[in-house]
């Protein structure tokens, strides 16, 4: 067993892997470096850019984390998230406008509303896989979609306008921009960070082993449907606070966060700053949010620039912003 | 006046036939997506914008040309299969290798600008486009009055569908495309020109969405986001019926448009959302679909 060709392949093989595991390390202190800097930018960024925009940038940002964990990590292309992003909205503004509530329950309940709805969408999904998968999460969410026009709580076409931000706890007054501000941040790096840790954990590690090879982990063991119910519920729970907090901010829940075409934008955020990264598909949609933002007051139209993106980065660059800086650095 | 379940006759009628319409619609487009993806292995979202394409080509034909609607339907197909054949051939065509996803994207992509360009140039509204003087006016059915064009509608989609499947299950073109969806390699190493095959299925394809927009002018008006919600449900037609089958997608197009409009007679509150219900339970009972294959 242990002849001497054999150590020194061991020995060459282990020095192989020390190499690696000093690049991954390293490539991990710039995940933190730059992590660092982010959340200290984020922090002053009140003070120099509209706070308004910067949350709004926010919630996307959790929003298209939150599709990646199913996208990136687990396989799975949803292309019904949009779902869970506007119904948690509406639920949210529903129950601040209507019954009152406090803003952070109001949030809380938009969340497991989307879970819920994450629930039976993923129950009926996962029983498709690749493509069809996609088409069964947009059918569902276009059916979704139907329910909301139609229903009396999300008043149609109107939607629900002018939600009131109301004080925090009872004691922050959210209505002054620095108070919602900070509450926005803290509620998005509670997000990212629920995101990053479960990327991270056992459960994340047979996500992404089922991602690179379903049969394998089938014949290993694991329940494949419950790992990617799992995900896909998380992934809605977490895709519906970002929601509940944008209808918070912009104090508005209307038909366009449930729209179909949301649905395609935050698949293009998630491509265009990479996917299956832990930063890109916040990089992705402060990048997609700018850019609609800075067109909305010309006549250049928004979705003709969408779709020729959509199409470069198919075409082009598949690993995304973030997926080719990490190409680049690990040379 | 005759009831049945409370609903008088000519009321149910109607709706069946506006459903049978639908339905029509369905058929042609979902056959066109089974035909791409039989082959190609892409989910075209494209499919509603050459929909849209094949409307505003008659439009404009009218407009600037003066040709009128028979014209139209055989120009426009042909237009818009062109346009497609370009865009297999220099784009799509890249992406054969990579993962299937990455098909559904970029004709999404693709959608959104089709469909963002009309819609800046010509806006949201519909133009209305006349239908044929030939078929102007209506047949009295004895039961319900049937204008002439919906008949003709109807006929042309059994018609059309009828061809394809014929062509696809009888000639010799479509046994080479049923064998490269088997095996392409082998296809190839036969000496049959199998990108070639590619590109002229996603012609087809496309042309086919392009026709059935032709035939849908003169009924929805021509708009830009005409396709847009429509490919969504002929999404969910193709999921029921399976995509293997190409006889499938033609019968549960049909189905589901008869369906829906049953759906508007009986409970108008679910007309919207009745053909995801039943791709639901479908999926639940039959995870491959009506007519589709195990996998």
């Amino acid at each position: 067993m242990s002849s001497l060709t054999d150590t020194g392949a061991a020995q060459v093989e282990s020095r192989e892997r020390q190499k690696a595991h000093a690049r991954q390390r390293s490539l991990a202190r710039i995940g933190l470096i730059i992590a660092v800097i982010a959340v200290a930018g984020l922090i002053a960024a009140p003070f120099f850019v509209y706070p308004v925009f910067i949350m709004t940038v926010l919630c996307f940002a959790l929003f298209a984390t939150a599709f990646n964990l199913l996208l990136g990590y687990a396989g799975l292309l949803s292309f019904g998230h949009a779902a869970f992003f506007g119904g948690a909205a509406y639920f949210t503004a529903h129950a601040v406008k209507v019954w009152g509530w406090e803003p952070l329950l109001a949030i809380l309940l938009g969340a497991v509303g989307a879970g819920l709805m994450g629930l039976v969408v993923g129950f009926v999904a996962i029983r498709r896989q690749g493509i069809y998968f996609a088409m069964v999460t947009l059918a569902l969410s276009q059916m979704i979609y139907f329910i909301f026009l139609q229903a009396p709580f999300t008043h149609g076409e109107d939607g629900i306008q002018g939600v009131p931000r109301g004080d925090l706890l009872g004691l922050v007054d959210l209505n002054r921009p620095l108070n919602i501000y900070y509450f926005v941040l803290l509620i998005f790096l509670v997000g990212f960070y629920a995101v990053w840790r479960i990327v991270h954990s056992p459960y994340g590690h047979v996500l992404q082993a089922i991602r690179e090879n379903e049969n394998r982990a089938i014949s290993l063991g694991y329940r494949v449907e419950r790992y990617k119910l799992g995900a896909f519920v998380m992934s809605a729970t977490i895709a519906g606070l970002a929601g509940s907090t944008k209808a918070i901010v912009l104090q508005i829940a209307t038909l366009t966060d449930v729209a179909w075409q949301m649905s395609g934008e935050v698949v293009l955020m998630t491509l265009l700053g990479g996917m299956g990264t832990i930063f890109g598909p916040a990089v992705g949609a402060a990048l997609v949010v700018t850019m609609q933002n800075y067109f909305a007051t010309s006549d250049v139209p928004v979705t003709v620039i969408v779709g020729v993106i959509f199409v470069l980065c198919v075409l082009l660059f598949r690993r995304g912003i973030v997926g080719e800086a990490i190409r680049f650095l690990k040379r | 006046m005759t009831m049945i379940f409370g609903i008088p006759l000519p009321a149910l009628l109607g709706q069946l036939l506006i459903g049978f319409i639908n339905g029509s619609f369905y058929a042609l487009l979902s056959l066109g997506l089974a035909v791409i993806f039989g082959l190609l292995r892409v989910i075209n979202f494209a499919h509603g914008a050459q929909y849209m394409l094949g409307a505003f080509a008659a439009y404009l034909l009218l407009v600037h040309t003066g040709l009128g609607f028979w014209p139209a339907l055989i120009v426009a197909p042909l237009v818009v299969g062109a346009i497609s054949a370009i865009i297999e051939r220099t784009m799509l065509s890249r992406l054969y290798d990579l993962d299937h996803l990455y098909g559904l994207l970029f004709t999404f992509g693709l959608a959104l600008i089709i469909e963002g360009t009309f819609r800046w140039y010509f806006g949201a509204a519909g133009q209305p486009y006349a239908g044929p003087a030939l078929l102007a006016g209506g047949t009295n059915l004895g039961f319900m009055f049937l204008p002439n064009y919906r008949g003709f509608v109807v006929v042309a989609s059994i018609v059309i569908c009828l061809t394809v499947w014929l062509l696809i299950e009888k000639t010799r073109l479509g046994a080479y495309l049923r064998a490269a969806t088997e095996n392409p390699q082998l296809v190839q190493a036969f000496g049959v020109n199998v990108p070639l095959l590619l590109t002229l299925t996603y012609a087809l394809g496309a042309g086919l969405a392009g026709l059935a927009g032709v035939l849908a002018a003169p009924i929805y008006q021509v708009s830009p986001l005409m396709g847009s919600n429509l490919i969504i449900i002929v999404f969910a037609v193709v999921v029921v019926g399976g995509m293997g089958s190409i006889g499938g997608a033609i019968v549960t197009g049909y189905v589901l448009g008869i369906l829906e409009g049953l759906t508007k007679v009986f409970y108008p509150e679910a007309s919207n959302i009745v053909v995801f219900v039943i791709m639901a339970v479908v999926l639940m009972l039959r995870p491959a679909g009506l007519f589709g294959k195990e996998i």
